[in-house]
């Protein structure tokens, strides 16, 4: 299928304004989350580590 | 293909479809529950002997609450229809529309998972599994199985409820202790009168969803009996965490106050069962039993946060 075709108009999904907004607010939600995982698990390691954590060997 | 015409009116797959918002997530929640739940937690996290790191007691209480918010997530899944007709429930985010049953599930059982695992791996694995065991007592046992069965749902599946003092405490310890029942046992006891007040003045709502609670089952005269009863159970019950020497002197004088004050609104209650003033006792004693779980508890965390324990053993104070 050529987007050359002289029929062819692009079928996108086009969001209103609101559902756009909506979609960024979910967005950033779900970036808030993954970052707070990534610092929990990471503070979880160095308490749970603690000293130990700069005690390793190569 | 050659011939065929691509071209196409429809340009938008989200036509008249309201996307759910990050709000409308959060209700699923059931926020006001989850506070009570992170409340009570916190607080058998707090009694519990042994030390806990500030980070993995915080862990504890989030993986928790997330639990809890995952466990009303999937009780409001499965009772969406029922939701739908009652007026207390309509507008939550299934019955209004505003989520699909199918993204309330997938939400519901990615947040247990995530937190029974996050607990299990940073906290303990005791915890961990009494967590699961509970979202499994208050979705599966409770909501599936007793709520629409019986009219004694609220007795027993009120436990899910009383777990997470035990849980928060687990957090801690790694196991069970009768310190831990003893905390259960309050709000075990306290549910069922603090339910049936409720339903006392909205009963009529769950005749409507054909919920078989028990004023609509064994009758108002009933319910208000055993309101007296239960209230009775959980004035003794409130006072065990001094006798048994867990909690402070201060504690048990307010605990007996309290627990006199619970009766005299059971004894309003069971006294006036008829019109406006039956009505106004119900929601008098519905008041009076939030009032008297956060402030035992409150107390309860007080003593241990500040160290006001003034210990009775037989022989006096220590």
């Amino acid at each position: 299928m050529s987007t050359e075709h002289p029929n062819f108009e692009l079928n996108a999904v086009v969001q209103t304004e609101a559902q756009k907004k909506v979609i960024k607010r979910r967005n950033i939600a779900i970036g808030l989350v993954l970052g707070a995982l990534a610092v929990i698990f990471f503070a979880a390691t160095i308490i749970r580590l603690g000293a130990n954590v700069a005690d390793r060997t190569f | 293909m050659s011939d065929m015409n691509i071209n196409s009116n429809q340009t938008n797959d989200y036509a008249g479809e309201n996307l759910a918002d990050v709000q409308d997530f959060w209700e699923l929640l059931k926020p006001s529950v989850m506070r009570l739940v992170v409340f009570t937690a916190l607080v058998g996290l707090v009694v519990a002997p042994g030390d806990i790191h500030p980070f993995t007691a915080f862990i504890s209480i989030l993986c928790i609450a997330i639990s809890a918010g995952a466990a009303g997530c999937l009780n409001m899944w499965y009772e969406h229809k029922l939701d739908a007709l009652m007026t207390r429930t309509q507008n939550r985010p299934i019955p209004s529309g505003r989520i699909k049953p199918d993204q309330a599930l997938t939400f519901g059982l990615i947040l247990a998972v995530g937190s029974v695992t996050m607990l299990g791996m940073l906290v303990n694995w005791f915890a961990s599994g009494f967590l699961a065991f509970t979202i499994f007592y208050y979705v599966v046992i409770y909501t599936m199985w007793l709520k629409p069965r019986t009219p004694l749902n609220i007795v027993i599946g009120g436990a899910s409820g009383a777990f997470p003092p035990m849980i928060g405490y687990a957090c801690v310890t790694g196991n069970i202790t009768l310190e831990s029942i003893l905390l259960f046992l309050i709000i075990f006891m306290w549910t069922p009168p603090h339910f049936w007040a409720l339903n006392l003045y909205i009963k009529r709502d769950y005749e409507k969803a054909n919920i078989p609670m028990l004023p609509s089952v064994k009758g108002e005269p009933e319910t208000r009996k055993q309101i007296l009863i239960y209230t009775y159970i959980v004035a003794v019950c409130g006072i065990l965490p001094t006798l048994f020497g867990y909690a402070g002197m201060l504690y048990g004088g307010t605990a007996l106050v309290l627990g006199l004050g619970f009766i005299y609104f059971a004894h309003l209650v069971y006294k006036n069962d008829t019109g406006a003033a039956a009505i106004k006792a119900a929601k008098n004693m519905f008041a009076f039993s939030l009032l008297y779980l956060m402030l035992l508890f409150t107390l309860l965390l007080a003593e241990h946060s500040f160290g006001i324990l003034f210990k009775l053993n037989l022989t006096g104070w220590v």
